[in-house]
């Protein structure tokens, strides 16, 4: 179940390669346009801005492909895909794609690959987009690389050289799909920046057939529960993050992240040891397994820094860090840290903010 | 009720340390593991097995140490265990895996067919999550990603209805057996192994299959020349930021600690405190 384990001292592999003609036919980027319960999500269009300078380098079209129902909706995400970069949109709608299911969606695009070839196929790396990679990708026999967090075109040969963390992030590896097309790829939210949307950009729509009646579909969706507080989504989002480790001891001294949250209004993260113990959910874990963040702010407190939470919250603009151990690896990269204990310097630090923000509030 | 459980083995990232000069992997000592994720997957057919009887077979490909994963298993309950291992295997991508698991699925059904196929929503060492669709393709299962409940099943029927993870929200899906059914995280807790299941587990005869008993005879279907996917080059990350500014201050007081490192703070970094303004209101 793993990505190749790559070995340092293989011998390089030869990536000059002449491309099968059957192969060099498929042309062009395409993007998967995500969206649920009616709103796209921005991953897409972060794929998009990426997918943009890809099919620059190849001199190629980029394009979104959007699955959905019949109506203004599903029409509208072929807009926006325009507004972030996309020339053209391939658009499949039918009653059956109105909610995700795996059969539908593996099935409608799998067919617009096959009949429009594209070179480089992007997904988010949600959970709807895993699902549908993975066995796109079985479908197609083609190579899939997840989570990159980096993506170029080789010059020596035109095709996708992704970069993705391996070993738990403490190393990275460059993966190519060379005799195989498409090359598909995932991405995570907030690992590529969203670009500025164009919103006199327009572009061509391309419709296609999905091609199956209702009861060629054996799943069935009895209900869609939204969630009450969306937390996923607000985490990966955040604007400042206030998260807390095992470094906090006891699971009742959590609550003074959840004191300094409440006053800056930020999101609460957590690392992994601290999820897995039960002390918060699951959902707001931070790190290669947990979620990707990009906060402006992100106060790391009792969390030693290690490789698995370091690769989810670096690209942080400022990263405060509060730990006992001077040596902890989380001071190699934050902006500031404070070396001492959390329990005392946190209920400062949520006094220090709120005084600040009462001054303020008076001035403003 | 016959359920199939992949497990991997995986070395324990949480003990894997970075050499802090040389910026390199330090993998000595650190211990082998059962993929956490897919201890929720095994958890998930055991219990089944307690409500509807039956079976459950624990799958796993690796080296032949591997085997280890495999007791472990069968101590906390598992009732059948085969490593399917060969050199042949090495450098699979997640295609060429999905394809041999499919292969060594297929065998065990000509033994007792298999109503569910269990995997962990993904590995700690790979984090794909590609194995599972991989294998439900190849096998036509019905595919059930992120699973947070199996609400029912109808034997009779060959129904099971589950909630499935999906972006802000969970699906209650319906569909129809055999399926493949990847679990989330925290779902369950493993249970604990007894004493009889331990005895039992040590001396267990494994099944250990090579490529040619997995099914497997197509070799261009396996290891690097089944794999799409081609490793081009592994290098250490570039470190992108200078060691943190420690804040100090002469009493050394939380609030005097404080109070210095937002002062810092805003100088230094105005759209912070923009954001931390707007925010708070």
């Amino acid at each position: 179940m793993s990505q190749q384990t790559p070995a340092p001292a293989t011998r390089p592999t030869r990536r000059k390669v002449e491309l099968d003609p059957r192969l060099a036919a498929y042309k062009g980027v395409w993007v998967f346009v995500e969206h649920e319960r009616g709103v796209a999500h921005q991953v897409s269009f972060e794929l998009l801005g990426e997918g943009r300078k890809l099919a620059d380098a190849l001199g190629v079209e980029l394009a979104g492909v959007v699955m959905g129902a019949p109506g203004e909706a599903t029409r509208r995400f072929c807009a926006e895909a325009f507004h972030y970069g996309a020339d053209l949109c391939y658009l499949v709608e039918d009653p059956i794609l109105a909610d995700y299911r795996n059969e539908a969606y593996t099935r409608g695009l799998t067919d617009l690959v096959n009949a429009f070839q594209p070179e480089i196929l992007l997904l988010g790396a949600t959970t709807l987009g895993r699902d549908l990679a993975g066995s796109v990708a079985t479908t197609l026999q083609t190579g899939l690389t997840a989570d990159c967090t980096e993506l170029n075109i080789d010059p020596e040969n035109r095709s996708l050289a992704a970069t993705r963390p391996t070993f738990g992030g403490s190393l990275l590896c460059t993966i190519q799909t060379l005799n195989y097309r498409p090359q598909m790829a995932t991405v995570r939210p907030r690992v590529m920046t969203l670009p500025e949307p164009d919103t006199d950009r327009s572009g061509r729509i391309v419709e296609h057939p999905l091609g199956l009646v209702e009861t060629d579909i054996v799943t069935k969706v009895l209900e869609f529960i939204p969630d009450q507080n969306r937390d996923q989504a607000q985490l990966a989002y955040a604007d400042i993050i206030v998260a807390g480790g095992r470094g906090l001891k006891r699971p009742e001294n959590f609550q003074l992240i959840w004191d300094l949250a409440r006053v800056l209004g930020a999101e609460v993260g957590a690392s992994r040891p601290v999820t897995q113990a039960g002390w918060v959910s699951a959902d707001r874990q931070v790190g290669q397994t947990g979620k990707t963040v990009r906060p402006k702010l992100y106060i790391a407190a009792g969390i030693s820094g290690a490789v698995q939470h370091r690769v989810g919250m670096e690209a942080s603009d400022v990263i405060i860090a509060i730990n006992e151990d001077p040596a902890a690896p989380i001071f190699d990269f934050a902006t500031y840290g404070i070396v001492g204990n959390a329990m005392q310097i946190l209920p400062a630090l949520t006094e220090a903010f709120r005084q600040h923000l009462a001054t303020a509030r008076k001035a403003g | 009720m016959h359920s199939v459980v992949c497990l991997k083995q995986v070395p324990d990232s949480s003990q894997i340390r970075v050499h802090p000069v040389t910026n390199t992997i330090m993998r000595q000592g650190v211990p082998a593991i059962i993929n956490p994720y897919d201890l929720y997957a095994l958890e998930a057919a055991l219990a089944l097995k307690d409500r509807y009887g039956g079976r459950v077979t624990a799958l796993c490909m690796g080296p032949p140490q591997a085997e280890a994963a495999l007791r472990k298993a069968l101590s906390f309950g598992a009732d059948e265990a085969i490593l399917v291992t060969d050199r042949a295997f090495a450098g699979s991508d997640t295609l060429a895996t999905s394809f041999a698991l499919a292969s060594a699925i297929r065998q065990i059904q000509r033994d007792m067919p298999v109503d569910i196929v269990f995997t962990g929503k993904q590995t700690i060492d790979g984090d794909t999550a590609q194995v599972g669709p991989g294998i439900a393709k190849r096998l036509d299962l019905q595919l059930l990603t992120y699973v947070a409940k199996i609400d029912d099943i109808d034997l009779d029927r060959r129904e099971i209805v589950v909630q499935r993870r999906a972006e802000g929200g969970v699906q209650l899906l319906m569909t129809r057996l055999p399926a493949l059914v990847t679990v989330l995280e925290g779902i369950n807790e493993m249970r604990f192994a007894d004493l009889d299941d331990m005895f039992r587990a040590a001396r267990y005869p494994l099944k250990v299959w090579n490529r040619e008993q997995a099914g497997i005879e197509d070799v261009a279907k396996i290891g690097l020349k089944g794999s799409p996917t081609v490793v081009a080059k592994v290098f250490a990350p570039q470190a992108k930021r200078e060691r943190a500014e420690l804040i100090e201050t002469h009493s050394g007081a939380p609030g005097d600690l404080a109070a210095t490192l937002l002062a810092k703070l805003f100088t230094r970094f105005p759209h912070v405190q923009a954001q931390v303004q707007r925010q708070a209101l």
